[in-house]
């Protein structure tokens, strides 16, 4: 297989990109008045948040293009972009709560967000342990497309369902929303760690996608071998 | 089409009123699940009407999700799949049929399951009894539409009976969400149900009509 220059080139601008989003997050960008230090966390979970949303909208529309036109491309990248969604996903969850603490006073609160964010990180889990207790190739991949769609489908069912809950189960008042007018400082280390998680994403789907192909190579070369054996 | 739906629908009834396995299997274990609540946390009546329709739908949603393995391992054995992928009509209508089936046997073990609720939990179910129907129905309905469909994905899978609850349950989080309001509603609190109500009518609707699109695509080879 040949080098992948176009890859090297999205891996290198993601290092790059990476390096400014750290100076950024920890040198240049000014502390929070009233959470201090612990609000720099921020410029990573929201982006984490958003690579997660964005990879399960892409599983959504791969699934979809699987379904109407059965190329084993699109399986292979929904696939990957769930993989890539839950570690995000994952990500999310654990510097959530490292925030929360500090800033809220409790590790978790079963807040929309937070619960929405759970329960996504659920069932995009069993989609990869349904992928996983799959035997057959082509069935996997026809099952998984259907989950996928059924799965995000359900994705404002489940955020409408927990709002209106939250509404009317009483709930400690929490302050300090992040959407509470950002600093133009701040505002400008989001958009740049936004970005810099974007690339990242991308940069580990194509990696995953071509691990996915020499997968199948050696798979096939395999095949071969044992038939001229 | 409608010929297939009531087809399978009545091969499975009768096969489930000669065999009684699902509703046995789902109703030992629900009627299980109400009796373990009350020993874990001994309840006061007051608490139990405030927690009762969390209880009656968490024993609802795991007897269901017995009766729904059940509904497709049945169709694995003699391998009856493929005999259902041979005949001639549209997939839909095999995934109304088996959809219908599994939502009589879950009701049916539900109804059953209702008094004996009442009677262990000193709950009140008479209010607002009809009411309390067509949560029951809402519900069960919204449940089995998707259950039905996974159902058919789980028997294919290595962890056949492991696979289907994982994958069910979080995807009808806004089911059990808005049937339990809406049943405490009917137990007596005071509570608004409308936006439950039609949340659950929302949520059937979407997903019989996605299960019934999608339906042709797990039967397929």
């Amino acid at each position: 297989m040949a080098r992948d220059r176009c890859g090297v080139l999205l891996v290198g601008l993601t290092l790059v990109s990476m390096i400014a989003s750290l100076y950024m997050t920890f040198l240049w960008a000014p502390t929070e008045r009233t959470m201090g230090d612990v609000q720099r966390i921020f410029y990573f979970h929201v982006p984490s948040a958003w690579v997660a949303f964005f990879a399960f909208l892409l599983v959504f529309v791969f699934s979809l293009a699987y379904l109407v036109r059965r190329n084993k491309r699109w399986d292979n990248i929904s696939a990957a972009s769930a993989e890539i969604g839950v570690l995000f996903c994952t990500l999310v969850l654990i510097t959530g709560p490292i925030w929360a603490k500090p800033a809220w006073g409790v590790w978790w609160t079963w807040d929309a967000r937070l619960t929405l964010t759970l329960v996504l990180w659920l069932i995009y889990v069993a989609y990869l342990m349904l992928r996983h207790y799959m035997p057959d190739p082509e069935r996997r991949a026809t099952f998984s497309a259907v989950l996928g769609v059924v799965g995000f489908i359900d994705v404002p069912l489940v955020y409408f369902s927990i709002r209106w809950w939250r509404t009317q189960h009483p709930q400690p008042v929490m302050s300090g929303g992040e959407s509470s007018g950002l600093e133009p400082p701040m505002l400008a280390t989001l958009l740049v760690c936004l970005g810099t998680f974007t690339l990242l994403f991308f940069a580990l789907l194509r990696i995953r996608l071509r691990l996915q192909r020499l997968r199948e190579e050696a798979d096939e070369i395999q095949d071969r071998l044992e038939q001229t054996a | 089409m409608w010929r297939a739906i009531t087809t399978i629908l009545w091969k499975d009834l009768k096969i489930e009123l000669q065999t009684k396995e699902a509703f046995s299997a789902s109703f030992v274990f629900s009627l299980m699940v109400l009796v373990i609540f009350n020993f874990t946390l001994d309840l006061t009546t007051e608490e139990a009407m405030k927690m009762g329709a969390g209880f009656l739908w968490i024993a609802f949603a795991f007897g269901g999700v017995l009766a729904l393995n059940r509904s497709f391992a049945l169709e694995r054995d003699e391998n009856c799949v493929q005999g259902l992928q041979l005949i001639p009509v549209d997939r839909g209508g095999i995934y109304l049929g088996k959809c219908i089936a599994n939502t009589i046997s879950m009701l049916i073990t539900e109804i059953i399951l209702l008094p004996l609720f009442a009677v262990f939990f000193n709950i009140d179910i008479t209010e607002r009894l009809p009411y309390l129907l067509a949560v029951l129905v809402l519900g069960t309905v919204g449940f089995s539409s998707v259950g039905t469909l996974i159902s058919a994905m789980a028997v294919h899978t290595r962890m056949r009976e492991v696979i289907l609850p994982i994958l069910l349950l979080p995807i009808t989080v806004p089911v059990l969400i808005a049937a339990v309001e809406a049943t405490a509603y009917a137990l007596g609190a005071d509570t608004d149900p409308s936006f439950w109500m039609r949340l659950l009518v929302i949520y059937d609707v979407i997903f019989v009509t996605v299960s019934f699109l999608t339906f042709g695509h797990i039967l397929q080879e």
